[in-house]
């Protein structure tokens, strides 16, 4: 039988594939318990006229995806939600990217550890806590207020709270140690040599930035910018807290019609809309870093 | 028995004893333990601890519950489960529909002894009636209407404060579609519950825009920015305006304007599949008894209680008692059933004046 003639061959392969799906099944059928099916369960909803019950059946319609043609403000707010993940992801790339690079570089055994700890402290507290401290500081006379007007004599009120700011800042605190994480893993992997034999060749600092540490260190800065960008602009917590009148984002909108408007059907649309985007802008980014070698 | 007695002074022993006197002094009821489910918010007074000890000493039943976190989950509770509850509580502005489809039965007035008490306007407020019969007892009532800053807000009688160019980013407004869109329907002159002119009810929201500052959610929230002073007028909740003044002695002054307020009222009611209705009447009767509010109020901070009896006598200057005035009740709207299209209507309009306020 020709399997029994290569049994010998491929029986260490056959192992290692059946090893692999082994290790592998428990987090797909996770991923497929967990995300597929919800994701199923709203793709249906999202098809519905309304929350079937008895006595109010409900149709399927493709009307909830029209939301954005059938009312103009929602492109407003999915700026807003754009402007606010990007004013998030690049503030926590402009100061995570060096906090990476010095615990990359400079710091060593004990100090990086405790600094690490440091960074991924806002993990450990629960995302309400850190929001609701945030207002503290941030209100007419608070503790910012307090604090810049003990250093800086005739300081006035910075009214930071219920501003678009207020919300951004609130957003890079709890994201920041992505960014920092990811790069550290791509700065930390850059050869020393490397750079000692740019310095021997005469280059100096910005070369040395925009030539070697950037270039290396940007899958790490993307993925950060992934794990950061995508949650931000669907953010209803920080916005709705700290953002007062001007905290009405594609999150909020979409968290609106499940707790408030119990439309599931045009909240679940409007999450599918937004994902389609988010897919869709990646998609492109994804393509064009793909073109760059080549061009 | 109760007036001369029920002073802001009365001990937490002398209020058990009255409680004891309103339940009677029936004799303990020998027949196997009676049980009844009562169906309502978690921590909104049928579930204090102290009451439902009383209430199984001195007639034996045991009230046990469930509970809903939004009215569309109490209505498919009561849907999905028939004979699982006894007593629910229904904002009034549901009870006629949820009596339609046939979920809760009328109650025979004369089998709860205190509705004799309450006031008339709300015991047979058109909300819990159909054809002359009651399908809710009215338990509590509230207001959703201008509170102020005292001595910073002077002279506010009209909900035109909200717009007023001397309030420039100082107004809060309620996170809630009914309840802005009925203030601009009290604005326009229309039915908070039935308005015909959105356009108009629009206009009004629009022109607020530069002096909003919060959209607030919760109690809480509004208590901490108002502290904060990040606004000096706002749409706020009666009940909460009280707790505010009394429990917190912030300088908040409850204003119903000249356009009138928004109402609303909560009724307890008994499914029609209950499985225990002598007992479940018995509970509601002492829900509504002036004794129990009394109590209620004093431990935990309640909204106005639908009986007249109880609310005379609150120390005249308890502010649940100055708060909710009882000349209000006939110058409110109450809130009522809204048919899915209107209520979707209402929700669209204050998305889009939320966006347009953050814009």
């Amino acid at each position: 039988m020709p399997a029994e003639r290569h049994a010998a061959g491929p029986r260490p392969r056959r192992t290692g594939t059946a090893a692999t799906a082994a290790l592998l099944a428990p987090t797909y059928l996770w991923l497929a318990v967990a995300v597929f099916l919800p994701l199923a369960g709203m793709l249906y909803f999202s098809l519905l006229t309304g929350v079937p019950a008895p006595h109010h059946p409900a149709a399927f319609t493709a009307e909830n995806y029209l939301a954005f043609v059938r009312k103009p403000y929602l492109l407003h707010v999915a700026w807003r939600s754009l402007a606010l993940g990007l004013w998030t992801t690049g503030l926590c790339a402009l100061i995570g990217w060096p906090a990476a690079l010095a615990l990359s570089r400079a710091v060593r055994g004990r100090a990086r550890d405790a600094i690490f700890l440091l960074t991924i402290l806002p993990f450990w507290t629960s995302g309400l806590v850190r929001v609701l401290s945030w207002t503290m500081v941030l209100a007419d006379h608070g503790l910012l207020d307090r604090a810049l007007g003990a250093v800086i004599p005739g300081w006035r009120v910075s009214d930071l709270l219920y501003t678009f700011p207020a919300i951004v800042i609130g957003l890079v605190h709890a994201y920041l140690p992505y960014m920092i994480l990811t790069c550290y893993v791509s700065l930390a992997a850059i050869d020393p040599a490397l750079i000692e034999a740019a310095r021997g060749l005469g280059a100096r600092a910005p070369v040395i930035f925009a030539r070697i540490l950037l270039p290396i260190s940007l899958p790490g800065l993307l993925s950060g910018a992934v794990l950061i960008f995508v949650p931000v602009i669907g953010s209803f917590m920080e916005p709705r807290i700290l953002g007062g009148r001007v905290g009405v984002t594609m999150g909020t909108v979409i968290e609106d019609q499940f707790t408030q408007a119990f439309d599931w059907p045009l909240g679940a649309a409007l999450s599918f809309t937004m994902l389609a985007a988010v897919l869709l802008l990646f998609g492109v980014l994804y393509g064009a870093s793909r073109l760059r070698p080549a061009a | 028995m109760g007036g001369s007695i029920s002073r802001r002074g009365v001990n937490a022993t002398m209020g058990a004893a009255l409680v004891a006197a309103a339940l009677g002094a029936r004799s303990r009821p020998a027949a196997a333990a009676e049980t009844i489910t009562v169906l309502n918010w978690q921590g909104y007074g049928t579930d204090e601890a102290w009451a439902l000890k009383l209430f199984a000493e001195h007639t034996g039943i045991t009230v046990r519950h469930d509970y809903f976190n939004s009215e569309p989950e109490m209505v498919t509770k009561l849907r999905s489960n028939p004979g699982a509850y006894d007593v629910a509580l229904i904002n009034s502005a549901r009870t006629r529909t949820i009596a339609a489809d046939g979920l809760i039965e009328a109650i025979d007035l004369s089998q709860v002894p205190n509705a004799k008490d309450l006031t008339p306007a709300l015991r047979d407020h058109a909300n819990l009636t159909e054809g002359g019969k009651h399908y809710g007892i009215s338990w509590v009532w509230g207001m959703n209407s201008l509170a102020v800053r005292r001595g910073v807000v002077k002279g506010a009688d009209s909900y035109a404060v909200l717009s007023d160019p001397a309030y420039k980013n100082r107004a809060a407004l309620f996170d809630d579609a009914v309840t802005e869109v009925g203030i601009g329907a009290l604005m326009t002159g229309q039915s908070i519950n039935a308005p015909t002119d959105l356009g108009a009810i629009k206009q009004r929201l629009t022109a607020m825009k530069p002096n909003i500052k919060l959209i607030w959610s919760s109690e809480s929230e509004w208590n901490k920015a108002f502290v904060a002073g990040a606004f000096d007028v706002a749409i706020y909740w009666s009940g909460a305006a009280a707790r505010a003044q009394k429990r917190y002695n912030l300088p908040v002054d409850f204003i119903v304007p000249k356009e009138g307020a928004i109402g609303w009222l909560d009724g307890l009611s008994v499914p029609s599949a209950a499985k225990n209705k002598a007992a479940a009447l018995k509970f509601i009767n002492f829900m509504i008894d002036p004794s129990f509010y009394l109590q209620w109020a004093k431990d935990a901070g309640a909204a106005a209680s639908a009986n007249a009896k109880a609310m005379s006598e609150l120390a005249p200057d308890n502010p649940i008692r100055t708060i909710h005035k009882a000349e209000y009740i006939s110058a409110l709207q109450f809130m009522s059933t809204l048919p899915d299209e209107r209520r979707k209507a209402f929700v669209d309009l204050w998305s889009e004046m939320k966006a347009f306020y953050a814009g």
